[in-house]
This record gives C-alpha cells, structure tokens and sequence, in this order.
C-alpha cells in the first residue's frame, strides 16, 4: 500500500508541473505586448509601465515563470485587474455555488444513469433496455445549453412553475434555492446520466452472468434481491469511480449550464473574465479546476485500491 | 469491405450516414438552398413566427432562421472535421513515439498528457481561445489542441500492444529501419481504433464548437452559427421560442448521427464488439 501511494503521488509532481507550465504558457499566446492589451481600451502609458514591472515582463519566460510559481505555491494566483480583487478571493467566493451545483447534478446522473443500466441490463434486449439505451444516445447527443433554453421554455415560460434564472442562496432560505437549481442540476446531470446508465448497464450484464449470481439464484433467491443485494453493489464499484473522474466534465459543463441560468458561480468567472480580458482569473480558474480533477483522480485510486483486495498484493 | 457491411447492415449507423451526408450537401449547397439571404435584416420581420415565407420563422433582427440554420451547417461541420484533423496529425506521430521510443521519450510525453487532461475539455478550450481571441479559426485551433491527448493517449496504447507482436518482430529481425516499422507495420494495424475514436470526438468537437460560440468564443456575429443562433434566442424564449427550437435540433441531429456513426464503426472493426 504504502509503495503504490508513494509511486501515485510522486508520479503527480511532474504532472502538476506541466499544468502550471501549460497554464502560464498561455500568455504566450496573446498577441501583441501583454502589458498593452492588459492596460485595457485607454492604453495609459503609466498603467502599461506599471504592469511591466509588476508582471516583470521585461525578464525571460523562465523568470517570470519562477516569479509566477512562487505565488501560486503560497496560494497567490494574481490579482484580478478588472474586479481589484485577488483571483484566489474570487474562485472561494464562487466555489459554493457551482460546487452546488455539481453535487446536485451528480445525484442526479446517479439516480437517473444507475437505475436506467440497472433496468436495462436485468431487462437486457426488452423493450425496456431498447429506451433506456435511446435515453443514453439522447443525453450523449443534446448539448446541455440547448436543453437548458428548452426546460424554461417549458417550465417558466409556459407552465410558470420554475424561476427561468437567477440564484437563490440557501440562506436566503432552501425552497427558493431549490427551485432554482433543480433545471440547472438537472441540464447539467442529464449527459453524465448516459455515460454512467452505459456503464452501469455493460458492469451488470457481466455480473448477471458471474457465478456468484447464479448460485445465488439456485439457492432460490427472488430475482430483485439478487439483482439488489448481490449483483448491484459489486458493478457499481467502477461506476462509482467513474463518477468521481467525471468530476471535471461536471465543471466544463457548469460553465455553461451557468451561463443559460445567469448562476453567479465559477463558470460564470470564467466567461466574464475572458471578455473582461482578465487573464489571470482565467489561468486561475484552470489551475483551480486541473489541481481539483488530481486530488479526485487520486482520492478516487486509492479508493479503488482500497475497496479492492486483489490490488492490495 | 466486411466492415462497411456490417456497418451499412445496423440501421443507427445507416441513419447516422445519411444524416451526416444530408448536412453535407446543405452546407455544400447553402448559396443556391437557403431562401434568404443570411445576413439581410428586415425591420418589417422581427421576430416573425413561421409562415410561408419564413419557414421556420425570423430572429431578432429579421433574418431567416432557415438560411442561418443552413448556413450555419458550414461552420459546425467545418469546426468538427478540420478540429478532428488537427488533433489526429498532432496526436497519432507523438502517440507513435511515445509507444515507439518508450524510456524517457514515453514518461516525458506520458506526463504531459496527463497535465492536459488534467484540465477539462471544454474549459481548456475556453482558455486557448481567451487566448487566442475570438474566431471560428481559433475556435477549431482550441478545440483540436483540447482533444489532442485522447488520441496521444490511444495511439500509444494501441503501439505498446502491436509492438511485441510476431509480425513487427520479424520486421525488426530482417533489418526494418524503425521509422519502417511504425509507418509500415504498426500504423496500418492501429487504424481502426483511430478511426473509431476519431468520429467520436467529431460529434464531441460539433458540441464543442457549438458551446464556445454559445458562449462568444467562436463564429463571430453576424455571421451564422447555430452555437452563437442559440445565445441571442435564449433572450428571446418567451416571445420567440421557434429562435431556440431549430438550431438545437440541427446540433443534436448532428452530433447524434456522427454519435450512431461511431458506435456502429466500432462494432464493425472491433471484432471483440460483434454481437
């Protein structure tokens, strides 16, 4: 165990490299001076001065790349020259709302993707399996944008049953907060929901025809508690572990459920700063999300090594 | 050619092609099909419902959806296929040399793959074209840099199972130069994967396009996209809810069809998938 979780995190420090590396390489790609287009429209000779030396952009790329890594490691990510603020403030203050958000669509890719494969494997080739597996090329297929326009549509618009926008926090009181998140969470569970029913669904067909299962049913077992208790808990070990490494797609995907919704969380951040050509909230942002997926990549490893006693050799 | 068969014999994959070639010859055919002009505006037409003259109704500023939806078909088709090709030719020699070479070559590039998906797709596609500024071309730029690992990834994997085959050995024995052996002998048996993998990651590039014009990042207005069609009718769902109806069919009829493609190509290459 101990050599494993050694090997897996030291094989992280060169991977961590190369995200800052690529990250703050980024600024490579601006054209033009940096300090220039950062000055913003008025192009004040004393803000370009400023920002030249306090970005060092007259030292080579290794320096200020050195200088930049410094503050990234004491939590230092810039500061945000729009807002004023500190890039690491503004990702804290965001983070709740779309963490939220996450979590929710998350239960609901669960329920909805464990229980479609569940039922789609158990019925395999009825009809039952045939629309479950149309569900999935549906959730893989509908950009979540789209479906977002289509739920208000629906449910603000004609029915007048949900807010069509905007963020309740769950201090300003839980009812409106769920209100307002139930589309979004659900926009944003829906294409999650295919990949985990595909999953779900090829992990218990394989169960199914285990022995254990068979001599489960010859013990004369009902069908739903060898289909509940024996076969479903040992398929949905990969599925859970997936679940964890579908995190970041979650993330992607926030930025845009976020933007049909107008919630103020991190993808929201990350899409005013872009055109707010705030380049450091920017980098800030896909350092945050990159070093996040790492910690679940590895938390979800060790899980799966845990569970697993044919690893622990 | 049995391949082709049992593609053409699963009717989601026959749909899918046809799907696929139907947009084809829309976008080809975009300047004598579409009834209107694009990007001619009619105050007189704002935001009509559809009508005879406007099937599928006016936007915001007048313009016919259907030209737009028609001519849109060109730039998400172009986004998915030239992205694809970009991510292939940098993916497939890297992947080669990695799995090739092996030792440090392979750890060095291992890594760096591991820090690109580290990052989530759609937002290190925003970041490079944040970057890069905004603009279909860039757009296809970010998207095919975005989806390079996946391919490094692959075609490494499938060259570590090819290598100690007999057939490369015998290569190797007779006096093959490497760079022989990989494009000769490797190459050709690591295909269909690819292939696979690749018509796949069009539909995701389709999405993809579709999301950074969504969100201004890519087709730059006034020209048609339907990614950038669907930002302006997301203001206007109340009044106007056949702007955001048409150009979400024609992005999910896409992306599934090339979806239906690839699932078929893979039952049809990877013997191990044959039911």
């Amino acid at each position: 165990m101990g050599r494993y979780l050694v090997r897996r995190v030291g094989l992280l420090v060169p991977t961590l490299f190369f995200v800052t590396l690529l990250i703050f390489g980024l600024q490579q790609l601006l054209p033009g001076d940096p300090a220039v287009i950062l000055a913003g429209e008025d192009r004040d000779p004393n803000v370009v001065a400023y920002l030249r030396t306090k970005l060092h952009l007259d030292e080579p790329f290794a320096v200020r790349y050195a200088y930049w890594l410094r503050g990234v490691a004491k939590g230092d990510l810039g500061e945000s020259l729009r807002i004023q603020k500190p890039v690491t403030e503004l990702i804290l203050e965001k983070l709740p709302v779309t963490l939220e958000l996450a979590v929710l669509a998350m239960l609901v890719a669960l329920a909805i993707g464990v229980s479609a494969g569940v039922l789609s494997a158990v019925f395999k080739d009825s009809p039952i399996d045939y629309a479950a597996r149309v569900f999935a090329l549906w959730g893989l297929s509908t950009p979540n944008f789209w479906l977002g326009i289509l739920l208000i549509l629906l449910f603000s618009v004609q029915l007048g049953w949900l807010p069509a926008s905007g963020y309740v926090s769950p201090a300003e009181g839980l009812k409106g907060n769920l209100a307002a998140m139930v589309m979004p969470a659900f926009v944003l569970g829906n294409a999650l929901a295919a990949v985990l029913m595909r999953h779900t669904r090829s992990a218990m067909i394989e169960a199914l025809s285990a022995d254990y299962v068979r001599t489960a049913r010859s013990k004369g077992l009902k069908q739903a508690v060898v289909v509940l208790r024996h076969a479903l808990p040992n398929a949905l070990m990969p599925v859970i572990t997936l679940g964890a490494l579908e995190f970041g797609a979650l993330l992607s995907g926030a930025v845009l459920t976020e933007q049909v919704f107008s919630i103020p969380g991190f993808g929201k951040l990350i899409v005013d700063a872009v055109f707010n050509r705030d380049y450091a909230v920017v980098q800030g942002v896909v350092l945050f999300t990159a070093s996040a997926y790492m910690l679940l990549n590895l938390l979800a490893d060790v899980a799966y090594f845990l569970v697993n006693p044919r690893l622990r050799t | 050619m049995e391949a082709l068969r049992i593609l053409l014999r699963r009717k989601g994959a026959l749909f899918g092609l046809l799907v696929i070639g139907l947009f084809v010859l829309v976008a080809l055919l975009a300047p004598w099909i579409a009834p209107h002009d694009p990007l001619a505006t009619s105050w007189s037409a704002v935001r009509k419902a559809p009508s005879a003259a406007y099937l599928l109704g006016t936007d915001e500023i007048g313009r016919d959806v259907l030209s737009r939806i028609i001519w849109g078909a060109r730039a998400s088709l172009l986004a998915g296929v030239v992205s694809v090709s970009l991510s292939l030719l940098l993916g497939l020699p890297i992947g080669l040399l990695a799995g090739y070479l092996g030792g440090w070559v392979d750890a060095l590039i291992s890594r760096m793959v591991d820090a690109m998906l580290a990052c989530p797709f759609l937002i290190l596609a925003i970041a490079l074209a944040a970057f890069l500024g905004p603009s279909l071309t860039n757009a296809m730029i970010a998207i095919g840099i975005s989806a390079t690992p996946i391919f490094v990834r692959l075609t490494r994997g499938q060259v570590l199972a090819v290598k100690v085959e007999d057939y490369v050995e015998a290569a190797r024995a007779v006096g093959n130069s490497r760079l022989r052996i990989a494009l000769r002998h490797v190459l050709p048996n690591i295909v269909a994967p690819l292939i696979v993998q690749a018509t796949l990651a069009i539909a995701a590039a389709v999405i993809a396009e579709a999301s950074l014009s969504f969100l201004g990042l890519g087709q730059q207005p006034p020209a048609p996209s339907w990614g950038s069609m669907l930002n302006t009718a997301k203001n206007y769902v109340d009044q106007a809810p056949w702007m955001a109806i048409w150009p979400g069919v024609s992005i999910f009829l896409l992306v599934l069809s090339f979806n239906l493609v690839g699932d078929g190509l893979r039952d049809a290459l990877d013997p191990r998938h044959r039911h």
